[in-house]
């Protein structure tokens, strides 16, 4: 399976007349925005603002980050299952908008939304920073239950960012970048001698609120299965939780998913790059003890000579990680994980709910419980007063000078598990 | 900023006294640079001095441990540094041991910061690697220009009560605390790369070596259920509506305690979960689901069990740290056992 992956570089956001793409800056019509927002049911008002890079601007609470893609060539469209219709996508061309982001926001949903800081410390911490962000602020219905407002707050940004997507179809791209992978006996003949290789990308789905959505099928309710690499590129896997901000695997991350990139850049050289096997966090032993037996049968069936295992979330996935690692160890097949820690706010406590001594390779995101101060900054989007109750806040964490101290775990992508950022910790 | 004033230990080997025959010799203090203290000072330039050397044999330090310590901390004591510098060790045991030992006697007694450098097998390494900075040099004495290099920067950092950075950065041994730092590669760089080193057979380092974990045994079942009193206890995050406490949503500071005598059900209206890691809707809407306060009050009443105690106790599992938990159970346990309670039921999430 083939995809070209076509980058359009977005070099700043502005409200427009006319939605348009032109010389890198993306022109927004908020009326337009405005209309697909409301058009969702059980949202009551939004407020659309921008946030660039180095701007002093703090959004919270964050819920999802999201790309806008477009599919210029070949079967499906994107975001399949959930706004395009399901069909196979992840071979022809896809459009990306470049150092662009859609940012959701607005009324808390439940505990676990974050912080984006677009300047001071805090920046450093979370990629968004880096990203010319056209943020949603919605607010839902009154009285809306939780699930429905999750749920009604994840299609909004999907569909803005669809249609901001879909006016990079005609632009010529910047740059252009080519991902192939081969079926099993392809690969077997023209990679001959290189190891196989394989990642266990692990999808958050302890329940509702904490979810994942592979073209549209809740990854709870599935079996671990083998997705092609560019199937995520087109936004086959979706973030439907409300994870820890540090450790939320975005839907921004999947469309970027690092291990993905960093796997193509050695394949067909170092490696054959075979494929990804996703897998779920589900909260009962029985399906943990299931879903980990299949990893482990689709490597060793697979015939790989290593695999790359990342996490999403910590504690309770933590279990799922380690039967992971330690099942296809057992098979003889290498394995590296990649996690972050809880460690403590000084850093002594055990970092991980449940370890094995098969896990010899780990790559750690950092210490989500290091805290940090982050200044007071010009503007808010959102609502600051919730930064309290958020996992990572405390009581009292508000200052009356404007600062806020968190733990790194309140910053969107701060200790993320994919290992997209240089983060770490010893 | 004023020149940090340092005082080094050395053995009687380099002190260039002599070799194990002279190992016997009592605590000296002399005053300026003796030994490697100059390939230190040089590293130092202006920026610190090394005002003092103690020299002690290996021999009488280890047999004479308590009187050796003490008569060496008075010594320093008399020089008023700003740092304590001993060693390096190297790979040498006895001096390894000596090292550590002072270095953690000065930093204690006298609250000077301590810096000593040894070989990562020294077995003074898992002695005082928690207590002391212990930066790895090579395992001889040839290794003297490399420690030198590494203990310096960081001996200046110490000296100048500056944060000290993660242990891969500052070049000392892992001492069981977690630093955060930025990496030079992404995580997902640097797992590529380490894979590729462990599928070819080659060395590679990971970044978190797993801990000894704790198994807890389950004690014997309870022999007459229907006379014990029972209580609840959960990480569940059940808390009377409003979390009077605020225990946080994730990484709990605290756990609550809450007396519970005549409450037969947890309503929606009384009760609520504070927890940030589990969906809390059907916790909120009925908490007796985390805690099962109702059904233990049937029980009560039909005689299957003798009483629930009037206290139950909470706290967040989620995001806390593991060494927080094991606080909390220590001290909520020494409560249940004072008042007699015969068994647990600890719910999570």
């Amino acid at each position: 399976m083939k995809l070209e992956l076509g980058y359009i570089d977005i070099q700043d956001i502005q409200f427009s007349e006319e939605s348009k793409i032109a010389n890198g800056v993306l022109y927004v019509n908020k009326d337009e925005i405005q209309k697909i927002v409301l058009g969702q049911e059980h949202i009551r008002s939004v407020e659309i603002d921008i946030a660039r890079p180095g701007e002093s601007v703090r959004i919270t609470p964050v819920k999802d980050v999201i790309e806008p893609r477009v599919k210029v060539e070949g079967p499906g469209g994107i975001f399949p299952g959930v706004i395009s219709k399901v069909g196979t996508v992840g071979s022809g061309k896809t459009h990306v908008l470049r150092g662009s982001a859609v940012v959701t926001t607005g009324q808390i949903v439940g505990f676990q939304e974050g912080i984006i800081d677009m300047a001071g410390p805090g920046a450093d911490y979370t990629p968004f920073s880096k990203l010319n962000n056209l943020v949603l602020k919605m607010e839902p219905e009154e009285g809306l239950a939780q699930h429905e407002h999750e749920h009604a707050l994840r299609m909004a940004g999907l569909k803005v960012a669809t249609y901001l997507g879909e006016l990079a179809r005609n632009v010529q791209p910047d740059e252009t970048q080519e991902f192939e992978t081969y079926s099993i006996p392809e690969g077997m003949e023209k990679l001959k001698g290189l190891p196989r290789v394989a990642y266990v990308l692990m999808l958050q789905s302890q329940g509702l609120m904490h979810d994942t959505y592979v073209y549209g099928v809740d990854a709870k309710r599935s079996l671990p299965t083998i997705i092609n690499p560019t199937e995520i590129m087109d936004g086959a896997i979706l973030s439907g939780n409300c994870v820890s901000a540090c450790d939320k695997n975005t839907t921004y991350h999947h469309l970027n998913n690092p291990v993905v990139m960093d796997l193509f850049d050695k394949h067909g050289k170092e490696i054959n790059f075979v494929g990804v096997i996703i897998t779920n966090e589900n909260v009962y032993l029985a399906d943990k003890e299931r879903s980990s037996d299949w990893t482990a049968k689709l490597a060793e069936w697979l015939g790989l000579d290593g695999v790359i295992i990342s996490q999403e979330g910590f504690g309770n996935p933590d279990t799922d990680l380690i039967m992971n690692c330690k099942k296809i160890e057992s098979k003889n097949i290498p394995t590296v994980i990649i996690t972050d820690e809880y460690a403590g706010r000084d850093g002594s406590s055990q970092s991980l709910a449940d370890a094995d001594a098969l896990a010899t390779a780990v790559v750690t995101g950092g210490n989500a419980n290091e805290l940090i101060t982050l200044p007071k900054l010009d503007k808010v989007i959102g609502d600051v007063s919730y930064v309290e109750r958020i996992a990572g806040g405390f009581n009292g964490n508000l200052k009356e000078d404007g600062s806020i101290v968190v733990e790194l775990q309140a910053i969107t992508g701060a200790t993320n598990e994919m290992g997209f950022n240089r983060l770490s910790a010893r | 900023m004023a020149q940090l004033r340092i005082v080094q230990y050395i053995n009687q080997f380099f002190a260039q006294i002599g070799g194990e025959e002279m190992a016997h010799i009592k605590p000296e203090l002399r005053e300026g640079i003796v030994g490697p203290g100059l390939a230190f000072n040089q590293a130092f330039g202006d920026e610190a001095e090394i005002v003092a050397a103690v020299i002690c044999g290996d021999s009488y330090f280890n047999e004479n441990l308590e009187t050796a310590k003490k008569e060496i901390v008075e010594m320093v004591k008399s020089q008023s540094p700003d740092l304590f510098i001993a060693g390096p060790a190297f790979n040498a045991g006895r001096y390894g041991v000596a090292c550590g030992s002072i270095c953690d006697a000065v930093k204690k007694e006298l609250g000077i910061p301590a810096l000593t450098g040894m070989y990562v097998e020294n077995p003074g390494v898992d002695m005082f690697k928690e207590s002391v900075y212990i930066v790895s040099t090579k395992n001889s004495a040839a290794g003297m220009r490399d420690a030198v290099k590494k203990m310096a920067p960081l001996a200046l950092k110490l000296g100048r009560n500056e944060k000290i950075g993660a242990s891969a950065q500052e070049g000392y041994i892992p001492n069981g605390i977690r630093v955060n730092f930025f990496e030079k590669e992404r995580g997902s760089k640097r797992a590529v790369d380490m894979l590729l080193k462990k599928m070819a057979g080659k060395d590679f380092v990971t970044e978190f070596p797993m801990p000894d974990f704790d198994r807890v045994k389950p004690n014997p079942a309870v022999k007459n259920i229907s006379k014990a009193k029972i209580a609840l206890v959960t990480s569940g995050g059940i808390v009377p509506k409003g979390n009077p406490d605020h225990i946080e949503s994730s990484s709990a500071s605290k756990y609550g305690r809450y007396d519970i005598e005549g409450v037969m059900d947890l309503t929606a209206d009384t009760y609520e979960t504070a927890h940030g890691g589990y969906d809390p809707v059907y916790a909120n809407e009925d908490a007796d689901r985390v805690l099962p306060v109702d059904v233990m009050r049937e029980f009560e009443k039909e005689g299957k069990i003798g009483s629930l105690f009037h206290y139950f106790y909470t706290t967040v599992g989620n995001g806390t740290a593991v060494k927080s938990a094991k606080k909390y159970a220590e001290e909520i346990a020494a409560e249940l056992k004072k008042a007699n309670i015969d068994a647990v039921i600890l719910t999570s999430t």
